[in-house]
C-alpha cells in the first residue's frame, strides 16, 4: 500500500511534495478515532490497525510520524540518537549522546555505524552544512547555551529533551534528498574522531558563518513567491511566540491548581479521623483527589518537556529560514548589479561574461533548492504541528481519563454502606 | 432510616420522600405527636425579590424578600392543582423564627439558616448580598431550612412555625408575645459565661469536642476549595487564548486551516465550560456550609447541657454547705470557716432563741434547697434523654447527607472528566484534519 512515487534525490526542478499523495492521507479517515466499525484496516507494514480506543491512534499516528516523508519501502538512511552518558574529565564535564545509523547507501563503507557524540559535535555539523549547501534549509539545533545557574544542564529532563531535539535535527537531514548526501554529514556518521576544523567551528551565531554571503549589493524586490514566503514567516513568527505564552500560562495555572490539590486532599484525611460511618468515603475522597494530582503533575511535566521545546525549536527554524531567504535575496542581487552593468555596456559589444553567466546559474539554482526545501520546510511543518497538537490533545485526555477512573472507581465504595444500612434498618 | 427512640418521638426520617412514600410510612402516621408537618403540607420557596420601603430609623433601604409557598398534600394527590398559599417574608423573620426555636428547643440541633453573607468566595464569585447567584442559592438554603425544620420531629409541631409559614401579617407580634425574649437572654449570658463544670455526662464533652473538629475542618476544606475553584478558573480560562490565535493562525495557513480554526473552537468551548462546573461545585460547598453551621448548632446544644449540669451542681453545692451549717449549728463545731461563726467567736456566742430561729431558717432553706436538687436534677435527666435522642438522629442525618454530598461531588467531577475527554477529543480530531 505505497502511497506515492519515490522522491527523486536531485533538487532542482522536483516535483513539490504537495503534489504528491501524502503518505498518511490515504489512512486518514480510517485513523480518526472513533470509527470502531473498521476492523479490516491494515497499516503498510501489515499489521492490522486498532481504532477503537484514541489513545491506540494516536500511537499508531507516532510510529507512522517516522515513517512521514519517505515510504517506508525506500528509505535507505536510518539514524537515531540515544544513550546520553556523562563524561567527567578534569577539564571539563560533558554528555555524549550515542548515534546509531543504519543505512545501505554506497556512500557509505559499512551498513551500520554506533558512534558518541556531544553537542559541539552537532553543531560543527551544523555549520559545515551551512558552508557547504548555502541553498539549503538547514534544520534548527536546540539551544547551544543555557545559564548555568539557571538550569541543570545534567538533569535528566533538560538532557532528555536535549536528546529529542538532537535525534530530530538528524533525522530531518537524513531525510533530506540533498543533505542526507553531504560529505560531513557521512562522516558526522561515521568516522571514529572527528577531524574538526576548528577554525570554522568557533563561529557560533547560526547563519552568519557562510563564505558564500556575497553582502554589500543593493538589495532587489523579491519575486512574488519569495515575497509570500517571507511575508508568511513575518505573520508565522508572532503566532509562534503567542502560542509558547499561552502554553507557558497554562503550565504555570496547571501548577498553581496542582498546590492547591495536594492542599485539599489530605483535609478530607484529617476529616475521616475523627468520623466513623463516613471514614471510608472520606478517606477515598482523599485518595481520589491524590491521584487525579499525580495525573496531573505528568501532564504539566509532559507538557513542559515535550511541547515547549517543539515550539521553541521552530522559531530557531524560521530564523534560519528567515536568513536563506535574505541569502538569496544577495545572491540575487549580485546577479542583476552585474547585469545592469553589462546591459550599461551593451554597446561595447563584449559579450555577456561568463561572472554574469554565473550568476544567473546561482540564482537560478538557490531559487530552485529554496522553493525545493521551502516545500519540504511546509509539510514537514504541518506534520510537526499535527504531531505536537494531538499529542497535546492525548495528554489532556490521558489526564481526564485517570482521573474519571479514580472518581468512578470511588462511587462504589461510596455507595456502599448506604445499601448495607439500608438492610440493617 | 431507623426510628429510634422514645414513643414520643418518631423519627420521620428522609425528607427527600415524596407524599406518597411517606403517607406509606404507617407506623409514623399513628403517632399523634412529633407527626412531620412535611406530611401535611408541601413547602416551598419559590422566588425571591426585591424591595425597597423604609426601615426602623426611617431610611430607605433595599432588601430582598422571599416567597413561601405552602399547599396541603392532599389537594396535590387528588390530582387537581390548587393555587398555593403564599406569603413574603424576608431573612431578618427567618432568623426571628431560629432564635425563636432555638430558645423553646434547647435540646434539638437547630437547622441553621444559609449564611447571612456570602463567605469563603473564590474570585469570580459575587461577595455581594445583591448578587443575584448569591440570592438564589440563598433561595435554596431557606426552602431546605424550612423542610429541615417541617420534617422535625419536635420542631414541626410547633405553632409559631406553622404561623409563620401560613399568617403573613401579625407573626412578628405573635413571637414577641411568647415571652422567648426573655428567654433568649439569658440564654445568651448563659453561652458566653464560663464555668467549670464537675461531672459533665462524657458523650456532651465528646459531642463537644467533634462539633469544635468538624467546624475547623469543614472551614478549612471550604477555604482550600475556594482557592482550588479559582486556579481551576484560570485554567480554563486560559485555553481559550488558544482559540483566539488558532483562529488567526488558521487564516495565513491553507491546508491547516480548516483544522486549526475549528480545534479553535472547541479550544473556546473548553474555556467556556468552567463556568457550569463551578456553578455545580458552589452547591457541593453550600452543603458542607450547612453542616459547618450545623456543627455550631451541635456545639450549642452541648453547651446548653454543661449549664443545666452547672446549675444541678451550684444547687447540690448549696444544699450540701447548708446541711453542713446546720450540723454545725446542731452540734456546735465549727467545720467550716464562717464570717458569722468568727465573730460569734469574739464576740460571745449566740442565745438559745437566736440559734433556734437560725436553725429553722435552715431547715426551710434546707427543705427548699431539696426540691431544687430534685427540680434540677429532673431536668438535667430529662434534658440529657431528649438531647441525646436528638443528637442521634442528627449524627444518622449528618452521616447520610454527607455521604450522599461526597456521591454528588464525585459524579460531577465525573462528569466534568467525561466533558474534558470530549472536548480535547473534538480537538484532536480537528488536529488530525491539519
Amino acid at each position: 500500500m505505497s502511497a506515492g512515487a519515490p522522491r527523486s534525490l536531485a533538487s532542482s526542478g522536483q516535483k513539490s511534495i504537495q503534489d504528491m499523495c501524502h503518505p498518511l492521507s490515504a489512512e486518514e479517515s480510517a485513523l480518526s478515532p472513533g470509527r470502531a466499525a473498521d476492523k479490516d484496516l491494515i497499516l503498510p507494514n501489515g499489521t492490522p490497525v486498532d481504532t477503537s480506543s484514541p489513545a491506540s491512534s494516536s500511537s499508531l499516528l507516532n510510529r507512522l510520524q517516522l515513517d512521514d516523508d519517505l515510504d517506508g519501502e525506500t528509505r535507505d538512511l536510518f539514524v537515531t540518537v540515544d544513550d546520553p552518558k556523562k563524561h567527567v574529565s578534569t577539564m571539563e564535564t560533558y554528555i555524549t549522546y550515542r548515534v546509531c545509523t543504519k543505512t545501505s547507501r554506497t556512500e557509505f563503507d559499512l551498513p551500520e555505524y554506533l558512534v558518541r557524540r556531544r553537542y559541539q559535535d552537532f553543531d560543527w555539523l551544523r555549520n559545515k552544512l551551512e558552508e557547504s549547501q548555502p541553498t539549503h534549509l538547514i534544520p534548527p539545533l536546540p539551544e547551544k547555551f543555557v545559564m548555568k545557574g539557571v538550569v541543570d544542564r545534567f538533569s535528566e529532563e533538560f538532557v532528555e529533551t536535549r536528546r529529542k531535539a538532537l535525534d530530530k535535527f538528524l533525522k530531518r537531514v537524513a531525510d533530506h534528498p540533498v543533505l542526507s548526501f553531504n560529505e560531513h554529514f557521512n562522516a558526522f556518521l561515521s568516522a571514529k574522531d572527528l577531524n574538526k576544523r576548528q577554525g570554522l567551528a568557533l563561529l557560533t551565531k547560526m547563519g552568519e558563518s557562510v563564505k558564500f554571503v556575497t553582502g554589500g549589493y543593493k538589495p532587489r524586490a523579491r519575486p512574488a513567491e519569495f515575497a509570500a514566503m517571507g511575508d508568511y514567516l513575518d505573520l508565522f513568527t508572532p503566532k509562534l511566540g503567542t502560542i509558547d505564552r499561552i502554553a507557558q500560562r497554562i503550565i504555570k495555572e496547571q501548577s498553581e491548581f496542582l498546590m492547591e490539590l495536594r492542599e485539599y486532599g489530605p483535609v478530607y484525611s484529617s476529616w475521616s479521623s475523627f468520623e466513623e460511618d463516613l471514614h471510608d468515603p472520606l478517606e477515598g475522597v482523599s485518595g481520589c483527589v491524590s491521584n487525579c494530582s499525580s495525573a496531573l503533575e505528568e501532564l504539566t511535566e509532559d507538557m513542559s518537556e515535550d511541547f515547549l521545546p517543539v515550539l521553541r525549536e521552530y522559531v530557531l527554524y524560521i530564523e534560519s529560514m528567515k536568513n536563506v531567504l535574505k541569502k538569496r535575496d544577495q545572491v540575487q542581487a549580485e546577479y542583476e548589479t552585474k547585469l545592469e552593468a553589462v546591459v550599461f555596456r551593451e554597446d561595447k559589444k563584449t559579450p555577456v561574461p561568463t561572472d554574469v553567466e554565473k550568476c544567473q546559474d546561482r540564482v537560478e539554482c538557490f531559487n530552485a533548492d529554496l522553493k525545493a526545501d521551502w516545500d519540504r520546510w511546509e509539510n514537514n511543518k504541518r506534520q510537526d504541528f499535527r504531531h505536537l497538537l494531538t499529542g497535546m490533545a492525548d495528554k489532556n485526555i490521558q489526564y481526564y481519563e485517570k482521573c474519571l477512573a479514580a472518581w468512578e472507581s470511588l462511587i462504589p465504595l461510596l455507595q456502599d454502606k448506604q445499601e448495607a444500612e439500608g438492610e440493617t434498618s | 432510616m431507623a426510628d429510634s427512640g422514645s414513643e414520643d418521638i418518631a423519627v420521620i426520617g428522609n425528607t427527600d420522600l415524596t407524599p406518597s412514600e411517606s403517607e406509606n410510612n404507617l407506623k409514623n402516621t399513628m403517632v399523634e405527636k412529633g407527626t412531620s408537618l412535611l406530611k401535611k403540607m408541601e413547602i416551598s420557596v419559590a422566588e425571591a425579590e426585591k424591595r425597597t420601603g423604609k426601615n426602623a430609623v426611617n431610611m430607605q433601604e433595599t432588601y430582598t424578600v422571599y416567597l413561601i409557598e405552602t399547599r396541603p398534600v392532599d389537594a396535590a394527590s387528588e390530582g387537581n392543582n390548587p393555587v398555593p398559599d403564599s406569603l413574603w417574608r424576608r431573612y431578618s423573620e427567618f432568623e426571628l423564627l431560629r432564635n425563636y426555636l432555638l430558645v423553646t428547643y434547647p435540646f434539638v440541633v437547630v437547622p441553621p439558616l444559609p449564611e447571612k453573607r456570602a463567605e469563603f468566595v473564590w474570585h469570580k464569585l459575587s461577595a455581594d448580598n445583591m448578587d443575584p447567584d448569591f440570592v438564589e442559592r440563598r433561595r435554596v438554603g431557606l426552602e431546605n431550612f424550612l423542610l429541615r425544620v417541617a420534617s422535625h420531629p419536635a420542631l414541626s409541631s410547633d405553632k409559631i412555625f406553622y404561623l409563620f409559614l401560613t399568617e403573613e401579617n401579625g407573626w412578628k407580634e405573635t413571637v414577641f408575645e411568647t415571652g422567648f425574649q426573655a428567654k433568649a437572654d439569658s440564654r445568651l449570658k448563659a453561652l458566653h459565661a464560663t464555668f467549670r463544670v464537675k461531672n459533665p455526662d462524657k458523650r456532651f464533652a465528646e459531642m463537644k469536642h467533634y462539633g469544635d473538629e468538624l467546624q475547623a475542618v469543614i472551614s478549612q476544606l471550604l477555604r482550600v476549595r475556594a482557592r482550588a475553584a479559582d486556579r481551576l478558573y484560570g485554567v480554563y480560562k486560559v485555553h481559550g487564548n488558544y482559540g483566539r490565535v488558532f483562529s488567526e493562525w488558521s487564516a495565513i495557513e491553507k491546508e491547516m486551516g480548516d483544522g486549526l480554526q475549528s480545534a479553535g473552537h472547541h479550544m473556546d468551548a473548553y474555556a467556556a465550560s468552567v463556568d457550569d462546573i463551578l456553578e455545580e461545585e458552589e452547591h457541593y460547598a453550600d452543603q458542607l456550609k450547612e453542616y459547618l453551621f450545623y456543627a455550631d448548632a451541635l456545639r450549642t446544644v452541648c453547651r446548653k447541657h454543661e449549664l443545666t449540669q452547672y446549675e444541678l451542681e451550684m444547687a447540690v453545692q448549696d444544699l450540701t454547705s447548708k446541711k453542713q451549717q446546720r450540723e454545725e449549728l446542731a452540734t456546735g463545731t465549727i467545720r467550716t470557716f464562717s464570717l458569722k461563726g468568727m465573730t460569734s467567736k469574739l464576740f460571745g456566742q449566740e442565745t438559745p432563741e437566736q440559734r433556734e430561729a437560725k436553725l429553722k431558717m435552715l431547715e426551710t432553706q434546707i427543705e427548699e434547697g431539696e426540691e431544687l436538687v430534685k427540680e434540677r436534677n429532673s431536668e438535667c435527666d430529662e434534658f440529657v434523654k431528649s438531647a441525646w435522642v436528638d443528637i442521634e438522629r442528627f449524627k444518622e442525618q449528618k452521616d447520610h447527607d454527607l455521604r450522599e454530598a461526597l456521591i454528588s461531588y464525585a459524579i460531577m467531577q465525573i462528569s466534568m472528566c467525561k466533558k474534558g475527554i470530549q472536548v480535547w477529543n473534538n480537538a484532536k480530531e480537528c488536529f488530525n484534519k491539519m
